[in-house]
């Protein structure tokens, strides 16, 4: 005879999906800035260890949706989110959440290079520094020199440690703000369309590294290349007009999606 | 008699204007290929033809006319080939003054010969320069419509007026400031014949009230200017003090933690500041905040002075908070979005965001405003003169008296003047002291704003 509740079954329905590798679980989140509303009731998981690329035209809410999953949204003034958001099961909108913490552990990396006017060594430092990661000088140095190996800049920017980030190339940006995240030891790291701003060979780099962090690293993408997608994702999510239309396995999504909007989408019939 | 000359070059110019754009227009229809300028050029190119060489003519003129008709007049009366030149200009002036009809006393009959020449000698001036001005125009118009065509390059012609129109008045400005700075460097030279320049540099003494004429009874006079540029930096230091904290933490306040709502409201109210007249302030210090520093101090067992430093520096801190905080308000707010969620996005909380990230990328343009604001503080009058103290004072204690730079020059130009006295002439040497020490300032908040601006 089955006497459990219905928050138990949902308990045990939470940790099953864990097991299965989920990291973070989104149930119905539905974002708004002020009137408008941008995302419409999207369920949606990340699982750990993989890639996850979100995809769809511009204006579709993926992007909405990436800063929700770290609340950067919450730097926006008038916008709400409503819905579930888990972390390893704890949800992360939960009032007794600090966001701080949730950052610290579910980083980020924008559009555009956005290194701080500092020097490339204090780029990588800022968050050790200010989670207190580093006791000594000799641990921050460690810090920085293997965030800039695991980003594939330590060869080009080991001689130039104390120059200002912003004389970099741009791809080199890039790969600095992806090790300035990865300095944090972050469990998730969010993408928003991070090769946009890129030449081919930059991408190709970046793309790489990708590759390589997902050992480590949960990673979300948001793409507007579809071969990008293709290439580093191990898991796609279509959106369009704030609706989540498909989710699915990479080489499933390309080549026989359930939904005809992807199809439409991927053969390049709209967006 | 100009103004109405100036009234006619308009008219002049405005009805060539018309004119040649009908005629060009007229020209343009029977031409043949392509036109170079359009109608309305040929317009302003024979409306500015018309009025512009006549207008230098009559400025030249009015230059030039008083001089000439001067010397005429003088060279008619007998013996003045013997005057020398400020008996001559005293002279002049009696005739003019009769000319005019003001009379004092019965004049001589010479000046009442000369007076009449005089004001012969103007009125036909007068029509000799409208007649001039006038064919000067005649002749501009004329030569304008001549060369209306169709392959004339009105429209270069044109720009290039006015290309030199602009260069003109830049000049003007430059060359304006360059006459302000000559004005006192000659003076202040006149002053260190008098003064040796070490002794106004290095002196430690300033006690300016000397006798003017033989019969005053005065002090023998020092004039170190130290104690005075020090009385001004203390002030300034105490207003910095003041204005520093309280428009840079007010900026973080308004642009990062605030509800623009609340921006909206507080932001022109602190702007207002900028906008209250300085005598306004003035009274507020003499009459509100000292008597309350010195009832405090009373109260405390100090002892305060009615003219402290720390009234009048205080008040002229809330003067240039405005100047600071919105500055540094511009500063923060062109730290790109993409700085703050950078930092944010690392789990960087807001305070750690602002010290870290924010202030350090807004330094250059808080320190260009500060820099701004204390030049300003260094050059303010009407408070201090209000305010501060006439006593040059090398102290230290806020609660004293001390006097300013600016107070010495207002209290040297009151009064008995005499150019060839140290006691006034010692006003442009502090002037130009001032001049320097603003313009120091001045360069380098220019400075500073410029490597800001290649920041990003």
């Amino acid at each position: 005879m089955n006497m459990m509740s219905e928050a138990a079954v949902e308990k045990a329905l939470d940790k099953s999906m864990s097991d299965a590798g989920l990291k973070m679980i989104g149930k119905d989140v539905s974002v708004y800035y002020g009137e408008k509303r941008a995302l419409f009731d999207v369920n949606l998981n990340v699982r750990k260890n993989t890639v996850t690329a979100l995809i769809g035209p511009s204006g579709c809410g993926k992007s909405t949706f990436l800063r929700t999953l770290n609340r950067m949204n919450d730097t926006i003034d008038g916008c709400r989110v409503t819905g579930k958001i888990t972390l390893d099961n704890a949800d992360i909108y939960d009032p007794s959440v600090d966001v701080v913490e949730l950052r610290a552990r579910v980083g980020m990396v924008f559009q555009k290079p956005n290194p701080f006017p500092k020097s490339i060594y204090e780029n990588i430092a800022y968050g050790p520094r200010i989670h207190g990661l580093a006791k000594t000088k000799s641990d921050m140095d460690r810090i920085v020199e293997s965030s800039l190996q695991r980003a594939g800049l330590w060869n080009e920017a080991k001689d130039r440690l104390q120059e200002p980030g912003t004389g970099l190339s741009g791809g080199q940006q890039q790969r600095l703000c992806i090790a300035r995240a990865v300095a944090v030891s972050p469990e998730v790291i969010l993408m928003d369309e991070p090769c946009s701003a890129l030449d081919p060979i930059a991408t190709a780099k970046v793309e790489e590294l990708i590759h390589e962090l997902r050992t480590n690293f949960t990673i979300v993408i948001v793409t507007h290349s579809m071969q990008q997608a293709a290439r580093v994702s191990q898991r796609t999510a279509m959106f369009h007009l704030g609706n989540l239309v498909e989710e699915n396995d990479t080489d499933k999504m390309f080549t026989n999606p359930d939904d005809q909007r992807t199809q439409d989408y991927i053969m390049g019939r709209f967006g | 008699m100009s103004g109405y000359l100036l009234a006619f070059l308009a008219l002049a110019a405005l009805s060539m204007a018309y004119i040649g754009n009908s005629r060009a227009k007229a020209t343009h229809k029977a031409a043949v290929g392509k036109v170079h300028s359009r109608p309305i050029y040929h317009g302003l190119n024979v409306a500015i033809w018309t009025a512009v060489p006549a207008f230098v003519l009559l400025l030249v003129w009015l230059v030039f006319q008083s001089t000439i008709v001067n010397q005429l007049v003088l060279a008619g009366i007998p013996g003045s080939e013997n005057f020398d030149p400020s008996a001559s200009s005293i002279l002049m002036s009696e005739v003019r003054q009769v000319a005019s009809g003001n009379l004092f006393k019965e004049p001589s009959p010479e000046v009442k010969a000369a007076a009449a020449h005089y004001q012969s000698l103007q009125g036909i001036a007068a029509y000799l320069m409208a007649a001039a001005v006038a064919v000067a125009a005649a002749i501009g118009a004329f030569f304008g419509l001549k060369v209306i065509g169709s392959r004339y390059r009105a429209r270069h012609s044109v720009e290039l007026s006015v290309t030199l129109f602009m260069m003109f008045s830049s000049l003007l400005a430059i060359l304006i400031t360059l006459g302000i700075v000559f004005s006192l460097v000659f003076e202040a030279f006149h002053f260190f014949t008098k003064v040796p320049f070490t002794e106004f540099l290095f002196g430690l003494r300033w006690e300016p009230q000397i006798a003017m004429r033989a019969d005053q009874v005065a002090g023998q006079g020092a004039f170190g200017v130290i104690p005075v540029l020090y009385g001004t930096f203390l002030i300034s230091a105490i207003a910095m003090i003041v204005a520093v904290p309280t428009g840079i933490l007010s900026a973080i306040f308004l642009t990062e933690y605030s509800h623009p709502k609340f921006r909206a409201v507080v932001k022109p109210l602190l702007e207002i500041l900028a906008g209250v007249p300085t005598v306004v302030y003035g009274f507020f210090a003499v009459l509100t905040v000292a008597p309350a520093i010195r009832d405090l101090g009373f109260a405390l067992g100090f002892e305060a002075s009615p003219n402290s430093a720390l009234a009048a520096g205080a008040v002229m801190g809330v003067m240039i908070i405005p100047f600071i905080s919105s500055l540094s308000d511009d500063a923060f707010a062109a730290v790109p979005r993409a700085m703050r969620e950078g930092s944010y996005a690392l789990g960087a909380t807001k305070g750690e965001t602002i010290r870290k990230v924010l202030l350090p990328a807004a330094l250059p343009g808080i320190v260009g405003g500060v820099l701004l604001a204390l030049s300003r503080a260094v050059g303010e009058t009407m408070i201090v003169v209000m305010a501060a103290g006439l006593i040059a004072k090398l102290t230290l204690n806020p609660l004293d008296a001390v006097t300013t730079v600016t107070v010495q020059i207002v209290t040297l130009l009151i009064g008995d003047a005499e150019f060839d006295n140290p006691k006034t002439l010692a006003a442009f040497a502090l002037g130009l002291v001032l001049f320097i020490v603003t313009l120091i300032l001045n360069l380098i908040a220019l400075h500073t704003v410029r490597k800001y601006r290649e920041k990003y």
